[in-house]
């Protein structure tokens, strides 16, 4: 077999990737004291150690998986890291590179603990409920408001963001509900107006999703993740049935929660405001300030940028979560911008290619909407600060400040790695998948 | 399921490529427009980053410095000296932008003044921090002290310098304000004190020594005087009838005496005796007569143009656009009617007869320094044009130390020292009191020290004020300070 030419490609790369996180790591310190380098030492070593420990168990456990996602995740981690300890060293830095050892033992769990990922569609109702209490446990008395948005669980000294977790759960569920009933799903009974309808009945799934997303925004103000789980669920169920009805249908549903989000809640107004007006006088001390400034620090950055650590991104309120990007496109320019979005690229491109060459349909589902995840939330924040959508604030996925974040991200690509490696390396591909999908083996 | 992953995957594709396209416009094709919008403040604090020079005197004393902070912004422009500078160290103001010494000496002040030096190259690899250079003024100290403490109360202005080489020496104009707040890093501090100053009348920000013109009077003779004898037809024994009034032609109104009477007990009066006992008939009629010289000894001396100055100034007016109106013409001769003149201007005249007739440019600034002391800038002694033949000005020089000696200067006089003076007595509006005026220089031989002294509308001394009693003494204090300071 060929193992060691795709490990040693992924070693390679990571290699790279590391690299250049560490000279990043050392040039935004060397910025700030040019005789206090060897401060950021330990973080180099923690990033280092952390991801080479992460290939040596994919090396183990997952020898024929996909070269380019762990690389690619290294240096989009790397290059955040690198900007939060710019604007914060003493303060989220060291809180964030914790988060990234913390992230990487996630990582190396989920790979030790899904030998096989398909056993994971046993647990589906389970993981549907726990994906559906977490998404509300923000609403219960735990919960807290944090700039508006009612997104937080307090658990003791800790706070977590149960959202991010409950993303993956869901997808897991989706994935595992609709390859067992994609045939059912798909069945058109009748024609409307030459197009193939599904029975109505069929839209009941989609229409308590929409009520979840909707509940999302409502209560917890979070338009950026509700957006988010419910253009999950369609593309899904775009992919397991090839009805595009129930996309033109769930995206009349979306307008629809959107037009009824924006006449209740002034707040939504403000945003759409902003977006239109962001230089606006009235506006740009006020409502439109973070994203002017996080339009101030793109522009200032140009193509070559001001160089890590010598631009003012700093100015950008919550510069470390929502606008991390803006602080890369300040200080390394269309260049860095272009790296990061081509990197984010890519990596949606390795995803869906393990998609693609998923060898049962609970392994295609789950690839794909795992890395449409991926994929729809970074556009989400990406189109925010740069101001070509309304801003909803959602974490940029390895990028951003925050441990619920790189946590949920880090089992991602665990299980794209793990549904890579097995679908690759499984050489019969129908015969136990069958079997075991919808927890009847 | 293929297909539709592959339909997803050009929906995102095309998504990344939206932002990417975006990315373009924001950081390439509109970039200068949104970075170069007010409410980016990263110019500013780049600025504020910077360890703006001091301002000094030049007895080395710190009129302006920036102290670190703990702010965002890293340092505080503080004025030790508070008022006593403003209006010519001018505020650094985060609303309102930079003024005076602080905005002409920006450059040098930031250390962008191009020149780098070896300090420079070490603050760069040492990450020891931007450093911009100091700026040297010419002013003295405790000339500048003598000056407010010579004007006291009295709104006014004074200005001295040195006729050869056109260093300021004091520039005091009252009232005058306190940078430190206008400067200070609270934006709703700054626009607090900065209404509260534009509430006052008179303004404290306008500096009356240089941006306000205000009728001469008499002092205005010395040029009514130089003019009379550049013409060549007029020299200090030529004599003149002495009426108790003198009426132009095309006019019933009559220019009369001080003192209402005549100026020599009727008769005849000479050109000298007219400067040194102020005859407003003599130099009404020499008004008339030497018009045309006045042109040019007033445009040497750099009237009817902003004067170049390291600080705002105003130009002071002698026009001669209607040439056919005697009254006015015979008006501009004491130093009335149309004529118009700021403090520094002069200062200027008394300068220009002072150093034979050049006249040179004033300056502010004596060097620019750098950090490690060595020498940046040295702005060069220049002239602004030549009002006047040495030999006239020698001529003048005399009649003026006669005005001091045994005229209406005689409170100005210093025991030892030949002291060169012209005192005036402007009226400006009717009802009000007049200005009162004093400008000389000395010693009268060798001169260090060229004055102005203007009190507007009399200050405390009201209608009794004259150049003589009120102005006379102020410049006398000034010439006394300059005397002790530089040895002379």
């Amino acid at each position: 077999m060929q193992t060691s030419y795709r490990r040693n490609s992924e070693l390679s790369l990571l290699l790279l990737a590391l690299v250049i996180g560490s000279g990043s790591l050392a040039l935004v310190e060397a910025a700030r004291d040019l005789r206090r380098v060897e401060l950021v030492v330990p973080f180099m070593a923690i990033l280092v150690v952390a991801y080479l420990v992460a290939h040596i168990v994919v090396r183990r456990t997952a020898r024929e998986a996909d070269a380019l996602i762990l690389p690619l995740a290294a240096i989009l981690n790397a290059l955040g890291l690198a900007a939060i300890y710019r604007l914060a060293p003493r303060g989220f830095g060291p809180v964030q590179v914790t988060w990234t050892a913390v992230g990487a033992a996630a990582f190396i769990i989920t790979l030790l603990v899904v030998r096989d990922y398909k056993i994971l569609a046993r647990y589906k109702y389970i993981l549907g409920f726990a994906g559906v209490a977490l998404l509300l446990l923000p609403l219960s008395p735990m919960g807290q408001e944090v700039f508006g948005a009612r997104l937080w669980v307090n658990v003791g000294a800790f706070s977590f963001q149960p959202g991010e977790l409950a993303k993956i759960a869901l997808v897991l569920f989706f994935a595992a509900y609709l390859a067992e009933r994609k045939e059912l799903l798909a069945l058109a009974t009748r024609r409307i107006a030459g197009i193939h309808v599904p029975d109505l009945k069929h839209f009941g799934p989609l229409l308590v999703m929409w009520g979840l997303s909707l509940a999302v925004m409502f209560y917890e103000k979070d338009l950026g993740s509700s957006l988010l789980f419910f253009s999950i669920f369609l593309v899904m169920l775009y992919v397991a049935t090839a009805r595009f009805v129930y996309m033109a249908f769930g995206g009349l549903l979306f307008i629809v929660g959107a037009y009824i989000g924006y006449q209740v809640f002034p707040h939504v107004q403000v945003r759409v405001q902003v977006w239109l007006d962001a230089f606006n006088p009235d506006l740009i001390e006020g409502p439109s300030f973070q994203l002017a400034q996080s339009l101030f620090a793109l522009s200032t950055g140009g193509l070559f940028g001001t160089g890590l650590g010598q631009g003012r991104p700093d100015l950008i309120p919550a510069a470390h979560t929502d606008f991390i990007f803006s602080v890369v496109g300040e200080e390394l320019g269309l260049l860095g911008t272009a790296a990061v979005v081509l990197c984010f690229m890519l990596l949606v491109t390795r995803g869906l290619h393990i998609a693609m060459n998923g060898r049962s349909d609970f392994g295609i589902l789950l690839a794909g909407g795992l890395i449409t995840i991926l994929g729809v939330q970074t556009f989400i924040i990406l189109a925010g600060a740069t101001r070509l959508l309304p801003l909803t604030g959602i974490t940029l996925p390895f990028m951003s400040y925050g441990g619920s974040s790189l946590l949920s991200n880090f089992i991602l690509i665990a299980l794209l790695i793990r549904i890579s490696h097995q679908d690759t390396a499984e050489p019969a591909p129908a015969d136990t998948a069958e079997i075991l999908i919808g927890g009847r083996g | 399921m293929q297909t539709q992953l592959r339909k997803v995957g050009w929906g995102l594709l095309v998504a990344f490529l939206a932002v990417f396209a975006q990315l373009n416009y924001v950081q390439i094709f509109a970039a200068e427009s949104i970075a170069s919008n007010p409410a980016n403040i990263r110019s500013l604090l780049r600025e504020y980053s910077i360890k703006r020079g001091d301002i000094l005197t030049f007895d080395f004393v710190t009129v302006a410095e920036s102290v670190a902070t703990n702010d965002r912004l890293k340092f505080l422009r503080r004025y030790p000296e508070r008022d006593l500078y403003g209006h010519i160290t001018g505020y650094y103001s985060l609303v309102f932008g930079a003024d005076r010494i602080e905005r002409t000496f920006n450059e040098q002040l930031l250390g962008e003044s191009g020149v780098i030096s070896m300090q420079d190259i070490q603050d760069r690899f040492l990450g020891s921090g931007e450093r911009g250079d100091d700026v040297r003024l010419t002013i003295d100290s405790r000339l500048q002290t003598a000056a407010r403490d010579a004007l006291g109360g009295n709104r006014g202005a004074i200005v001295a310098l040195d006729p050869q080489t056109g260093a300021v020496r004091a520039m005091w104009s009252n009232p005058s304000f306190d940078p430190n707040p206008i400067s200070s890093h609270r934006p709703a501090r700054i626009r607090e004190a900065w209404d509260q100053l534009n509430a006052q009348t008179p303004n404290p920000l306008q500096n009356l020594a240089a941006t306000r013109g205000f009728p001469p009077g008499s002092t205005f003779k010395v040029v009514t005087a130089a003019a009379a004898l550049e013409s060549g037809r007029f020299n200090p024994q030529s004599t003149f009838d002495d009426p108790v009034s003198f009426t132009p032609p095309q006019t019933s109104s009559s220019i009369s005496n001080f003192s209402g009477g005549t100026c020599a007990g009727g008769g005849q009066i000479t050109l000298a005796d007219a400067l040194r006992v102020s005859c407003n008939t003599t130099f009404a009629q020499l008004g008339l007569e030497v018009s045309q010289e006045m042109v040019g000894v007033t445009r040497g001396m750099g009237f009817n143009d902003r004067i170049p100055f390291d600080v705002q100034t105003e130009a002071s007016t002698f026009d001669r656009a209607d040439e056919n109106n005697l009254p006015r013409r015979s008006l501009a001769g004491i130093g009335q009617g149309d004529v118009v003149t700021t403090p520094l201007q002069m200062a200027l005249v008394a300068a220009s007869i002072a150093n034979g007739g050049e006249t040179p440019r004033p300056r502010l600034v004596e060097e620019v320094i750098d950090a490690a002391g060595g020498i940046v800038a040295r702005p060069a002694e220049e002239t602004l044009g030549t009002a006047m033949s040495e030999s006239t000005a020698r001529t003048l020089t005399e009649l003026m130390v006669a005005v001091v000696e045994s005229g209406t200067g005689a409170n100005a006089q210093i025991p030892g020292v030949e002291i060169a003076g012209k005192t005036g007595t402007a009226q400006s509006v009717e009802g009000a009191s007049p200005h009162a005026w004093f400008i000389a220089f000395a010693p009268a031989q060798n001169p260090r020290i060229a004055v102005a002294v203007f009190v507007q509308n009399g200050g405390s001394f009201g209608a009794e004020a004259t150049g003589g009693t009120v102005a006379a003494p102020m410049a006398q204090q000034i010439i006394e300070t300059d005397r002790q300071v530089r040895e002379w």
